[in-house]
């Protein structure tokens, strides 16, 4: 019995050891030579990996939520999803496997999912791969892309929120790693504090980890101690900040999601997606044969400025008043002609990064690997 | 302040270690290690949780915390006791078993509102500088922690049931001698300590976090067995080891927080590198202090 028991553990460690390092299995031999095939033509199967659970009540559900759309939109179309897919070879591996059930399309939804997403689309050019969220250096494979919103920009319109709400002139935020998404936020967060609120602050606390509630809740502790009254997050689980800084009585901002009900008071407002239309949209390209060459073959963003933001705010919560609703409205009609990021922004060593008159691209923005001045905070060297 | 932060962060963030680790060394006192302590604190946190959730009392939570750890423990208890099987080897297969469990039924309770513990202050003590900060003005469940430490001491060293316990570590054939069984006993022992883990995890979700999310322990429970050995199996050494560990996962937000730069890697690893850093210091004089009879489950050592 005991070395019965010895021998199970010893293979269940096995497994769980090769289920990380496993290498991705041979390519599907039915792709080759499949190169004349439009990627995702006629596709009536899709495929949508997500880095977490489908129910975070955060960025993985609400891409879920987007893939169900998807479901609805192509009632002829059968949606293959699979959850909880780490950042690595496993990805590859999981993607193979919804193409070998006949995916066509492949929606890998993490932003660390980029690597294998392209090894995937490399092996198979009859299927379209498309990843939200990172860059593709240099030209994108026919078969692939990446797509996102301006995520900033509804952070921007809630950082007006913030810097209106704030009495101790300093804002917090909670993030998990200093990648430029995130960054991103924080700088536009605090530009739209401060475009109301020229005292304000915003602190910064970094917990190395998308989703470690008791790290979440010692640093908004800390936050907290540094007479910050309003809080906001990049994390994936989002509801341990909320509890704590809305027990604290002080103001809270949303990301992902709409949390106003755990937080009845301190709601301000919050961003949150809406990945629907814009998954659908990808889909329709893809299916009709013109993926190859559209503006999803590509690093496709969109924002106030070009379209449909699948980043949208979340509604307001009691305490914001009528006046910071109208800056909030006149902001975001601002920023469909210019940018969150137009200049002159100022880092926080004094540098101007970007100069007076500048309304920098997209891509320019998501390159941004500094914290505005009036950021507090270092960035972890990671 | 710095210190009194750090300080402060080092008991709310110890409490749930230190509950565990106080479990760990129950059972190991009594000859049985427990590598499933993660999963134990894990069942906790679920556990915990969702009672509280369900039934609206946070108390009701931490009991049933309790009793999701002692479960999943009887189950080595059973397998090691019982079967003689491998501790190491049966200790970590019920980690992955319950890292599987909690992520399965926990999806539900993901985002979940439930009712928690918050912060008492105690009168008067709450107003002390710097130690009524520290020490005072926490929730209700850290404050049992102040307790259960000296109260474990108490019971090892002072009473019947703690001397049959450390017997059945240190001579079980002496047990026998005296008609008692130091299987049994090893088996409430197991128990015992997986629901001490259990209640850490359900003072993680339920006081700390004020959440469930799967694999929220974050290796937690590790920790606790690392410490149990840098303890030298004492209780009030591991309430000091509890809180200096809490103290170094509360230091990266804290300096952060002052706008200062200080990688949360580095410190995560602290108590592991501290734990190496004493056996490799000390080597088998570890055990020196090590309970007789887990002496020999140690000592499988390949001989030179």
């Amino acid at each position: 019995m005991r070395k019965i028991i010895v021998i199970g553990a010893a293979a269940l460690l096995a497994a769980a050891c090769s289920a990380n390092t496993a290498g991705t299995p041979q390519a599907d031999t039915s792709a080759a030579g499949g190169a004349a095939v439009a990627p995702g033509k006629d596709a009536t199967k899709v495929g949508f990996i997500f880095v977490g659970p489908k129910d975070d009540y955060g960025y993985n559900q609400a891409a879920y939520q987007g893939s169900q759309e998807v479901a609805k939109a192509f009632p002829d179309m059968e949606v293959l999803t699979a959850e909880n897919v780490p950042e690595d070879d496993n990805a590859a591996r999981v993607m193979n496997s919804m193409i070998a059930k006949g995916a066509k399309i492949i929606f890998a939804t993490s932003y660390g999912h980029l690597d294998a997403a392209l090894k995937v689309a490399a092996e198979h050019p009859d299927v379209a791969v498309v990843q939200q969220g990172n860059l593709i250096t240099g030209t994108p494979p026919k078969n692939a892309g990446t797509f996102f919103g301006t995520v900033y920009e509804p952070v921007y319109l809630a950082g007006i929120a913030a810097g209106r709400a704030t009495k101790s002139n300093k804002l917090g935020y909670v993030y998990a790693f200093p990648i430029s998404q995130t960054l991103d936020n924080i700088n536009a967060f605090h530009l739209g504090a401060r475009s109301v609120n020229p005292k304000v602050e915003t602190y910064t606390v970094n917990t190395s980890s998308w989703c470690d509630p008791a790290k979440q809740a010692e640093a908004t502790a800390n936050l907290l101690k540094q007479g910050v009254d309003v809080i906001t997050q990049h994390q994936d689980c989002t509801a341990t900040v909320i509890k704590a800084t809305e027990a604290a009585g002080k103001y809270t901002v949303g990301y992902h999601a709409d949390a106003s009900s755990i937080a009845p008071k301190g709601w301000l407002t919050g961003s949150q997606w809406n990945w629907g239309p814009l998954y659908t949209d990808i889909v329709k390209t893809a299916r009709s044969g013109g993926f190859t060459g559209s503006k999803y073959n590509a690093n496709f963003r969109v924002g106030y400025k070009t379209g449909e933001n699948p980043f949208v705010q979340s509604p307001y919560g009691p305490a914001v008043d009528e006046e910071t609703k109208k800056l909030i409205e006149k902001a975001r009609q601002d920023i469909a002609k210019g940018s969150p990021f137009a200049g002159p922004v100022v880092d926080q060593k004094g540098e101007v990064r970007i100069p007076e008159g500048t309304i920098p691209d997209y891509e320019t923005i998501e390159k941004i690997d500094y914290f505005v001045s009036g950021v507090v905070g270092t960035l972890p060297k990671s | 302040m710095l210190l009194v932060d750090v300080l402060a962060g080092g008991v709310r963030g110890g409490t749930a270690i230190m509950f565990a680790a106080l479990g760990e060394t129950v059972s190991e006192r009594a000859g049985v290690v427990n590598l499933g302590t993660e999963g134990c604190m894990l069942l906790g946190a679920l556990g915990g949780y969702a009672v509280a959730a369900e039934t609206g009392n946070p108390w009701l939570g931490l009991l049933a915390g309790a009793a999701a750890g002692a479960l999943l423990a009887a189950i080595h208890a059973l397998l090691v006791v019982w079967r003689n099987a491998d501790q190491f080897a049966t200790g970590l297969t019920l980690m992955f078993l319950g890292l599987g469990l909690t992520s399965l039924y926990g999806a539900a309770y993901v985002g979940e509102a439930a009712p928690g513990f918050a912060p008492v202050p105690v009168p008067v003590l709450a107003d002390i500088p710097v130690a009524g900060e520290v020490l005072f003005q926490h929730d209700p469940v850290t404050y049992l922690a102040f307790v259960a430490a000296p109260a474990l001491a108490w019971w090892l060293r002072s009473t019947k049931g703690g001397l049959l316990l450390r017997t059945a570590g240190e001579r079980a054939d002496a047990l026998h001698v005296h008609g008692h069984h130091p299987g049994l006993i090893r088996a409430l022992a197991v128990v015992a300590g997986g629901a001490l883990a259990g209640l850490g995890g359900a003072q993680l979700a339920t006081a700390y976090a004020h959440a469930w999310f799967e694999g929220m322990t974050a290796g937690r429970g590790f920790i606790a067995v690392a410490l149990v050995i840098f303890a030298a199996w004492r209780p009030l050494r591991v309430m000091a080891g509890s809180y200096l560990f809490g103290a170094a996962l509360a230091l990266a937000p804290a300096l952060q927080a002052r706008g200062y730069a200080l990688n949360q890697f580095a410190l995560d690893v602290l108590p592991f590198v501290i734990t190496l850093v004493i056996l490799a210091v000390l080597g088998k004089r570890t055990l020196r202090a090590a309970p007789e009879e887990l002496r020999r489950v140690f000592q499988s050592a390949p001989s030179r």
